[in-house]
């Protein structure tokens, strides 16, 4: 009872959603799935790139850079899925890149000091600019990362077929969310995370090793914008296109900032991202309002901007995020 | 800060008296003493060497020779005529938008919308300029840009107001408020504002009168962006708006403290930032393009981060790094012609330049202990 009325609110909405969502079902079951499956598809690289931004805050760290993390990956994984014909080479190549790029994060502004917000722009540019220089037209693949049903979960009416029937990256999403919310709230490694992301020195002077700690996470978190890129190269599609990540990575940034730092609720907001763009496409191709494309194209920025301005001043971001932490200068 | 002032014992005291620990060591004469005062210019000037370095190594890769490639991109972004007008034709602008930046990062805000501003402040001038075809050449000109530095100022006034008003962090407004303004330009060319009788999607050409032309090789806009950032600077460094700026940059609790409104200089340096940006467009418009066409001027805002940061968000210091990024870029085509370069490559020489001015730890490693202690630039989700 006292779990419950600490998250009241968050629950009763959490019920009406799902409550809406199965009354949609029993009227018209066709639609109902195909536009929340639209949803969850559009949903998977925002999910994985906010639970990226989620890793790195909580620690302390401020990732501009998703985007271009995101971008290297789905480069290096559609390319190495080309040259080697296999898909899950891709996606490890394009894990690992995005570790790469991770690291390089991790160690420019935690071990050297530098702006994070600069350092993420930097990572931007580069991934831009390699992705670009060594981008081959030509190059395809005959098939995407093929679909998997789990057994029994996938014969639950409504989010069965939606969520346990889809690609590996797209299940492995939802466990990476289920893990990485129990972990940062249920476990030694979560409570240091927030520790070294709320108060550093006072981490530092209870024995937790800040800068090791921030490394691990932000390298780590690099390795799920990696597979982020993938899902978009090899899961979505079969083919790579220059700045594909189109924007996602700042889209994941208001989605963690909306799903106030936790995964599971950046899992929601991602997914209501994904419905109001299922919704609007709907709306489109059924003829109910007839808006011009330009306009559909750009409602989820719209509504990225609407739901900050409600959402900010109510949530608050982990304290130390932006700054670096160098020991012996605590603040 | 407790640590700080008990300064750790000085292991040869007579070469290190406790006093030096406290301030800045008074450096030493000569040209040691002269590089590091001017570390700000030495640090991008090791840090563009660098570049071009691991520059050459990615040319060479692709199987070019390096001295060949850079011969190609140097000659023909200023050792020609026609090369050295097209440098300072793309410079122009992007002082302008390296402005635009390099503001607000003196009040903590990171704007990262200058390119929605520009596109703003181009279309407006676009439209102004062909609506107005038959008014004299003086009038269209002053009204277009105007009409552009208003069009960037209220884009940019947007994030802003969400900023002072809702508290939402402009990195993440200004990128929205880019991708928002990409899709509501392509529908105004696409529909009210389409040339008739045109496949591709374009404003039609403006006035002839009002083309904005070059002087000898220098295009008209290149002297006003310079007297403009020399202005900025002197406007920071003499004025009380300048001043009210750089605290609420520097300290925002001592800026309130003081009486200083904190949220109205957000709202001007945002104002101000749109302005430098949509003004770019206009001077854009009416001295380059003669018309709104998607996919010209593509690159022009985002450049001006990459100025503004390789400027260390000073005014003038934007004039250079703006010409160096214009020669770069006007070079860049050049090269992919004339041997098959990509012209990315260009963001490759930046991003690596732009990496060493902002990792303090280079610094470091050239001046020691004379290095110049660079504060954060930018500020957390929070404040």
């Amino acid at each position: 009872m006292a779990w419950f009325s600490r998250n009241r609110s968050v629950t009763l909405t959490a019920v009406a959603i799902i409550v809406a969502a199965y009354v949609f079902y029993a009227i018209n079951q066709r639609v109902a799935v195909s536009m929340i499956d639209f949803a969850w598809s559009f949903a998977v690289p925002l999910v994985l790139a906010a639970c990226v931004g989620v890793m790195g805050e909580r620690s302390g760290v401020i990732n501009i850079g998703i985007e271009g993390q995101m971008l290297v990956g789905a480069f290096s994984g559609f390319f190495t899925a080309a040259a080697t014909q296999s898909l899950w080479a891709g996606v490890i190549a394009g894990v690992l890149s995005g570790m790469l790029m991770g690291a390089f994060l991790a160690w420019t502004t935690v071990k050297w000091q530098m702006d994070q917000i600069i350092a993420g722009v930097v990572i931007n540019i580069i991934a831009t600019g390699l992705t670009s220089f060594y981008y081959k037209s030509g190059q395809s693949l005959t098939h995407v990362m093929p679909n998997i049903d789990i057994p029994l979960l996938s014969k639950i009416p409504l989010i069965g077929p939606v969520f346990f029937e889809g690609g590996p990256i797209a299940l492995t999403t939802l466990v990476i969310v289920a893990i990485l919310h129990f972990a940062l709230f249920r476990t030694r490694w979560g409570l240091r995370t927030r520790a070294v992301g709320e108060y550093p020195s006072a981490a530092d002077t209870a024995g937790i090793n800040v800068i090791a700690m921030r490394l691990l996470n932000v390298t780590i978190a690099g390795g799920l914008a990696g597979l982020a890129g993938a899902y978009l190269s090899m899961e979505a599609t079969p083919t790579f296109e220059r700045g594909m990540t189109a924007g996602r990575g700042f889209l994941a940034l208001a989605i963690m900032i909306f799903g106030a730092w936790r995964p599971l609720r950046a899992f929601a907001a991602a997914l209501f991202f994904g419905f109001t763009s299922a919704l609007a496409s709907q709306l489109q191709a059924s003829n109910i309002v007839s808006l011009p494309q330009q306009f559909i194209n750009l409602l989820p920025y719209v509504l990225t901007l609407v739901v900050l301005a409600a959402a900010a001043g109510r949530v608050r971001p982990p304290a130390a995020a932006g700054q670096p932490f160098v020991k012996g200068e605590g603040s | 800060m407790p640590d700080k002032d008990v300064a750790p014992p000085p292991a040869t005291p007579a070469a290190a008296p406790a006093v030096l620990e406290r301030g800045a060591p008074p450096t030493p004469g000569g040209l040691w003493g002269a590089l590091i005062r001017y570390q700000a210019i030495v640090v991008p000037v090791v840090g563009l060497v660098v570049a071009f370095v691991v520059g050459a190594l990615l040319i060479r890769q692709q199987g070019v020779n390096p001295t060949y490639a850079y011969k190609t991109l140097f000659q023909s972004a200023l050792f020609t005529r026609d090369g050295l007008n097209q440098t300072l034709q793309r410079t122009t602008p992007l002082i302008f938008t390296g402005l635009a930046v390099a503001v607000p990062l003196r009040v903590g805000l990171f704007n990262i919308g200058a390119q929605g501003q520009f596109i703003f402040g181009a279309l407006a001038a676009a439209v102004v300029g062909y609506k107005l075809h038959s008014a004299p050449g003086i009038v269209i000109i002053l009204v277009a840009l105007l009409c552009g530095l208003l069009a960037g100022a209220m884009w940019a006034s947007i994030a802003g107001f969400l900023k002072t008003s809702r508290g939402v962090h402009e990195v993440i407004s200004t990128i929205m408020l880019n991708s928002i303004a990409v899709n509501i330009i392509d529908y105004l060319i696409n529909n009210p504002f389409k040339e008739k009788g045109q496949a591709i999607p374009r404003t039609p050409q403006i006035a002839p009168q009002a083309f904005l032309n070059d002087m000898g090789i220098v295009p008209i806009g290149f002297p006003i962006a310079v007297i403009l950032a020399v202005g900025t600077a002197w406007m920071l460094r003499r004025t009380t708006l300048g001043f009210q700026f750089e605290t609420v940059g520097r300290n925002k609790a001592a800026a309130g403290y003081a009486g200083i409104k904190i949220n109205k200089m957000i709202l001007l340096a945002m104002a101000l930032a749109g302005a430098f940006a949509g003004l770019a467009g206009g001077i854009e418009t009416l001295g380059d393009i003669h018309r709104y066409e998607s996919g010209f001027n593509a690159n022009l805002g985002f450049d001006g981060i990459t100025i503004a940061l390789l400027a260390r968000s000073n005014p003038v210091a934007t004039i250079p790094a703006a010409f160096l990024v214009g020669a770069l870029r006007a070079g860049a085509s050049a090269l992919q012609f004339d041997t098959g370069i990509q012209p990315e490559v260009v963001d490759m020489l930046l991003a690596i330049t732009l990496l060493f001015v902002s990792l303090p730890l280079v610094a470091k490693l050239i001046f020691r202990r004379y290095a110049a202690k660079g504060s954060a630039l930018t500020s957390g989700w929070g404040s």
